[in-house]
């Protein structure tokens, strides 16, 4: 369940191409171990949204605060070092490197050892345990030493989340984690998705009102770039704006 | 395979300098490969690198000192500076930028080298250039055994480099770079200092090897600059393979051992055979070339 300490905070972001207006005037608080969910129809405005809060854009206008810092205008792997780290909706991985080579590649830089050119990757004792561990953690053991290309998509999803949990987040951006999985594939995933370490703070976007449901204490609406609404599950469930919006969706699964 | 290479000047001294010549060009390619295969940064003006730790070692030799050691390192270290700067324009955009402004780089050098005559000789090239022994110990010969075992030892000792760096964790995150850019910056890599690291340290490989060339061969012209070496260790990358640094060993010694080949046997068609070459070597693939009975299955 969410403490009370805020982890990352955004405040009257605001972001314009020309003279669109594609994130207008967002405020969003994640408190330590948050599981919050970011919904909104095609085009509301979230992929502006995650693209601000990663550093890919830097907003016309607001603040961006991780665990109390400015971070508006840090580069994105920046802000990766300090904690705030994304998985993507379609899978962004290493395809020439296996799931160990990848894991102690992205353990290796989170240890400040990226840079490191004298001793072979894997020297580290340390970097391949941790590595291990996240591979038996996301069901990744048994093909730990197969190409990364060659694996099958539901291993592969999973390895997309794996590379992000090894950057040790303190807060984590979830684009869509069960979007295109194969029925069969889709336990195991939900699986880990729910075994996410407490204290992590998620933001989740999924267009899945299942997973929406069952995974998050707090909502946000997102319609046209602007806020429409925020509150905990039942109250966006039963909200009527949310419905009119959501129409079909939200009347469903409220 | 080193101690063959490094017992052959003395098996065939008729060879010696073709044994040179390769082990130079093995060396050029390998540096090529640290930012082509790992990191997937085309060029097509690597030479610019080549040829500036050429004219930079032949220069020093003439007006410093005729050391072959010091020259050896002064002008790696300047060529990694241009390196250095060069790198700015490889940051940002495609391929097919990169290959403009990799070219363009290179041709800017050329034309530099063409015009300032009184220092680089221009278009008759830099002539006169006399090495002291190396070490003090060994004379160049006129045979090229003392010139190869030189390269051979500078060669090995930079492999033994690369090969570190490109199996740490250094190496990793280029790889990452090459495979996944977008993902390379979210798992926490700061790309563009990798980018100008890798792209200065292949720069200065580059230059060592040109310094060889000018050192073993006392000589410095316009060629090592010319559009055709970079395009040449490109191609002789590709035949031998990108992404492994003997891909870069074995391009270099088919690809000089055909040309020597074939220019004796067919002086002006030599260019066909290779280029007949590449295009088997595409069509079929490297893997497959080999194993004649793979040609007709298909992949």
């Amino acid at each position: 369940m969410s403490g009370t300490e805020t982890v990352l905070s955004a405040k009257g972001l605001v972001m314009r191409f020309g003279g669109i207006t594609a994130t207008d005037n967002v405020s969003l608080d994640l408190k330590r171990g948050a599981r919050h969910a970011l919904i909104g129809p095609n085009g509301a405005g979230k992929t502006t949204l995650i693209n601000l809060l990663t550093g890919v854009l830097t907003p016309t206008a607001g603040r961006i605060e991780l665990l109390g810092q400015d971070i508006t205008t840090l580069a994105p792997h920046q802000r990766v070092a300090r904690g705030l780290v994304r998985t993507f909706q379609i899978n962004q991985l290493f395809d020439s490197m296996t799931p160990l080579q990848t894991l102690a590649l992205v353990v290796s830089q989170q240890r400040g050892l990226g840079a490191q050119w004298w001793r072979p990757l894997g020297a580290s004792k340390a970097v391949v345990d941790r590595a291990s561990e996240l591979l038996e953690q996301f069901h990744l053991a048994d093909v730990a030493e197969q190409p990364v290309k060659h694996l099958a998509y539901g291993k592969r999803r999973l390895l997309e989340i794996a590379i992000a949990l090894a950057c040790e987040p303190r807060v984590l951006l979830l684009d869509e984690p069960v979007a295109g999985v194969p029925a069969g594939e889709r336990e195991e995933l939900l699986q880990t998705v729910a075994a996410l370490p407490a204290d992590v703070s998620v933001l989740l976007i999924e267009h899945d009102m299942d997973l929406v449901f069952s995974f998050a204490d707090r909502m946000t609406v997102l319609v046209n770039g602007a806020l429409l609404t925020e509150g905990d599950p039942e109250t966006i469930a039963n909200d009527p704006k949310v419905k009119e919006v959501y129409l079909g969706h939200g009347a469903a699964h409220g | 395979m080193w101690i063959v290479a490094f017992a052959l000047p003395a098996l065939v001294p008729s060879h010696a300098l073709l044994v040179n010549e390769i082990v130079i060009v093995a060396l050029f390619a390998m540096s090529l490969d640290l930012i082509l295969g790992y990191t997937g940064i085309v060029s097509l003006g690597h030479a610019a690198f080549f040829g500036f730790g050429a004219y930079a070692a032949a220069l020093f030799a003439k007006l410093v000192m005729p050391d072959p050691t010091v020259g050896l390192v002064v002008a790696t270290v300047l060529t990694g500076a241009l390196g250095a700067v060069a790198s700015i324009t490889i940051l940002r955009g495609t391929d097919l930028t990169r290959l403009m402004v990799t070219l363009g780089t290179a041709l800017l050098l050329l034309e530099l080298a063409n015009k300032l005559d009184w220092l680089t000789g221009g278009a008759d090239g830099l002539q006169g250039v006399v090495m002291a022994p190396v070490l003090g110990q060994f004379e160049f010969d006129l045979f090229g055994k003392t010139a190869a075992w030189y390269s051979l030892a500078v060669t090995l000792i930079l492999f033994f480099l690369m090969r570190r760096l490109v199996h740490s964790p250094f190496g990793a995150t280029l790889k990452a770079i090459r495979d996944n850019r977008l993902r390379a910056m979210a798992i926490g890599i700061p790309v563009a200092s990798r980018l100008v690291t890798i792209y200065t340290v292949a720069a200065a490989v580059a230059g060592a090897a040109g310094a060889l060339l000018a050192q073993t061969t006392g000589f410095a012209s316009l060629d090592v600059l010319a559009f055709d070496r970079s395009a040449d260790v490109m191609l002789l990358l590709v035949i031998g393979g990108v992404g492994w640094l003997y891909g870069g060993i074995a391009g270099a010694i088919v690809f000089k051992l055909l040309q020597t080949w074939l220019s004796s046997v067919t002086p002006q068609y030599w260019m066909f055979w290779i280029g007949l070459l590449l295009v088997l070597l595409v069509l079929v693939g490297r893997d497959r070339l080999f194993k004649p009975r793979t040609w007709l299955r298909k992949t």
